[in-house]
């Protein structure tokens, strides 16, 4: 009836892709291998949440890593402290606490709009990074947490790479509901053009809210996987780079499409990895691809795929083939 | 009958400059209104008070016998008031039918509802393609709206706002930009869509074809005061009206 097309094809892409990762353990892969397939998956659910807020809704926040490293120091300390067995109730608190958190926080940062918000955002992921580096007895500052072992059942690499595999499909999902809901509609209404949206009677704070929220929850189910990854936890993942990471993964995929995060993520993650076994410089050639996507392929990856896709079949329609 | 909109002695300067000086006028239901008066008479800030755009400096506005002077927009036009633009506002990357959807969602509380997707949403969907085909527009269902003509475009702004089911509706120069015959194609659907959906109709208009021809009523702005209210009759007789338009022929 209507363009119900388009979103069958990207739920079936979507599917697809989960269905090889899902293959991955089997064709022998080593260790090493599965570890790169799990930080692709949980930077693209890192990504993708955050795209949920620049993409959709316009508000680009520089502060993403806040709850991204809460809820990796949520696993990582209960674990240290607590324990191996609170490995997953802690992960599930990262979550709320991480909600609850931007609950609090969403509020005033919401107070401002453009750069304004983008800044603010910056600061107080800044202040969780700083609290955290400081709080030495607490945290084991610039040291982090080492050997955080996820509970005995989830111990095996491959065992783990499924349980992620598993909450990373359902998070998708989630997120691919969402954008196709009424929900979803409001909130890309509202990056076009919020000043309509209040002449539709609707709030277009209280809904910039409901997503922050949202996304800050599965911000920090990704970092508290990543905790069980790396079996670690450091400083660095509530630093500002690591903010910026998603924003390069969702431009590098196209911010516009809704699994062009998670292909940045895997772009990213694939060069860090072949490149920076090479060379120390690795982070130039993410640079001159970024230089170069930003400059001739601006709609990234996805984006522009899509478009080639469109621009091929509509003048294979207006052919008459 | 109960009037929709009681507007009592609303006052609004912008600095030294009075923008909006004590205009009082009734809305009864059905009316179908014009608002004219030169560029720079405070048709638009008008609008802007009523709809919550603007807080008047004093003065009292009353839709639906409950006081609404500085309200939220989103309030007012929960309650039932409804606009379309002069510069045309929609949601140019969605589509037609999404455009027109999410105000039908809106209006039926479902418009932040998740995990249940937009299609599954069949009495919004229905009333969406009701309204754009009421607008000659469900042809362009699936297009882009920024693919449209402008025309089309301003249509859709209205159609944005019918589709809220609004008690009220202001319509702020729904002919501007439009060609000659886009203009008398407006003029005849807005009186049809009046009757079609019961209208109560409040609308800005430059084009005196479009004035003469459709309104009931016509309230006449200068300076932000309003000059003179009347039917289209008197209004065209009026000396004060002519000498405000330098000696025009209306």
């Amino acid at each position: 009836m209507e363009s119900n097309k388009r979103g069958w094809t990207t739920q079936w892409a979507g599917i697809a892709v989960l269905a090889l990762f899902a293959l991955l353990p089997l064709v022998k892969t080593s260790d090493y291998q599965l570890t790169v397939a799990n930080n692709v998956l949980l930077w693209a659910v890192f990504a993708m949440s955050f795209n949920m807020l620049f993409g959709v809704t316009g508000m680009l926040s520089f502060g993403q890593a806040l709850y991204f490293g809460f809820g990796a120091y949520s696993v990582g300390l209960f674990a240290y402290y607590q324990g191996t067995w609170w490995f997953l109730p802690a992960l599930f608190l990262g979550m709320a606490g991480s909600g609850i958190l931007a609950l609090l926080i969403g509020p005033l940062v919401l107070r401002l709009t453009g750069v304004y918000f983008t800044m603010l955002t910056l600061a107080f992921a800044q202040l969780g990074w700083g609290i955290v580096v400081k709080w030495y007895d607490f945290t084991n500052g610039d040291d982090g947490i080492q050997g955080i072992m996820p509970p005995a059942a989830l111990s095996n690499k491959v065992v783990y790479y499924y349980f992620c595999l598993v909450l990373v499909s359902v998070s998708v999902w989630f997120l691919w509901r969402i954008s196709r809901s009424p929900f979803g509609l409001m909130l890309r209404c509202i990056r076009q053009n919020p000043s309509r949206v209040r002449f539709l009677g609707r709030r277009v704070k209280r809904n910039q809210l409901r997503i922050y929220v949202i996304s800050a929850v599965f911000t920090a189910l990704a970092g508290g996987l990543m905790a069980g990854v790396d079996n670690s936890v450091h400083t660095g993942m509530w630093y500002w780079t690591t903010s910026g990471e998603v924003i390069l993964m969702s431009i590098l995929g196209g911010m516009g499409q809704f699994f062009g995060p998670f292909v940045g993520a895997a772009i990213m993650i694939l060069i860090e990895d072949m490149v920076g076994a090479r060379t120390e410089f690795w982070s130039m050639v993410i640079g001159i691809v970024m230089l170069t996507m930003v400059i001739l392929l601006p709609k990234g990856v996805v984006g522009e795929l899509v478009q080639l896709k469109e621009r091929l079949f509509k003048r294979s329609s207006a052919l008459g083939v | 009958m109960e009037p929709v909109l009681v507007v009592d002695g609303i006052e609004k300067s912008f600095g030294g400059l009075k923008v909006t000086d004590k205009v009082s006028f009734s809305m009864f239901p059905g009316d179908l209104t014009a608002i004219i008066g030169p560029n720079g008479a405070g048709k638009t800030t008008l609008f802007n008070i009523l709809t919550g755009h603007l807080a008047p400096d004093a003065g009292s506005i009353r839709f639906e016998g409950k006081e609404i002077a500085g309200a939220r927009t989103q309030d007012i036009v929960t309650m039932g008031m409804g606009r379309a633009f002069q510069i045309t506002s929609i949601f140019p990357e969605e589509t037609v039918l999404d455009n027109v959807r999410v105000a039908c969602l809106s209006k039926l509380r479902e418009a932040t509802v998740f995990i249940r997707p937009i299609s599954a949403h069949k009495r919004a969907t229905d009333r969406a393609y009701q309204i754009l085909e009421s607008l000659g527009l469900e042809k362009f269902s699936d297009r882009r709206a920024f693919e449209l003509s402008h025309g089309d475009q301003k249509l859709l702004d209205i159609g944005i706002a019918l589709a809220l089911e609004p008690k009220l509706l202001l319509l702020d120069e729904p002919t501007s930009g439009m060609s000659p015959e886009e203009r008398l194609l407006t003029r005849e659907l807005i009186k049809k869509l009046w009757s079609l959906f019961n209208l109560t109709l409040l609308f800005i208009e430059h084009d005196m074809d479009m004035v003469f021809g459709i309104a009931l009523k016509v309230l006449v702005l200068q300076q932000g005061a309003l000059l003179v209210e009347g039917t289209p009759e008197e209004i065209r007789s009026n000396p004060e009206v002519i000498t405000a338009y330098l000696g025009e022929e209306l």
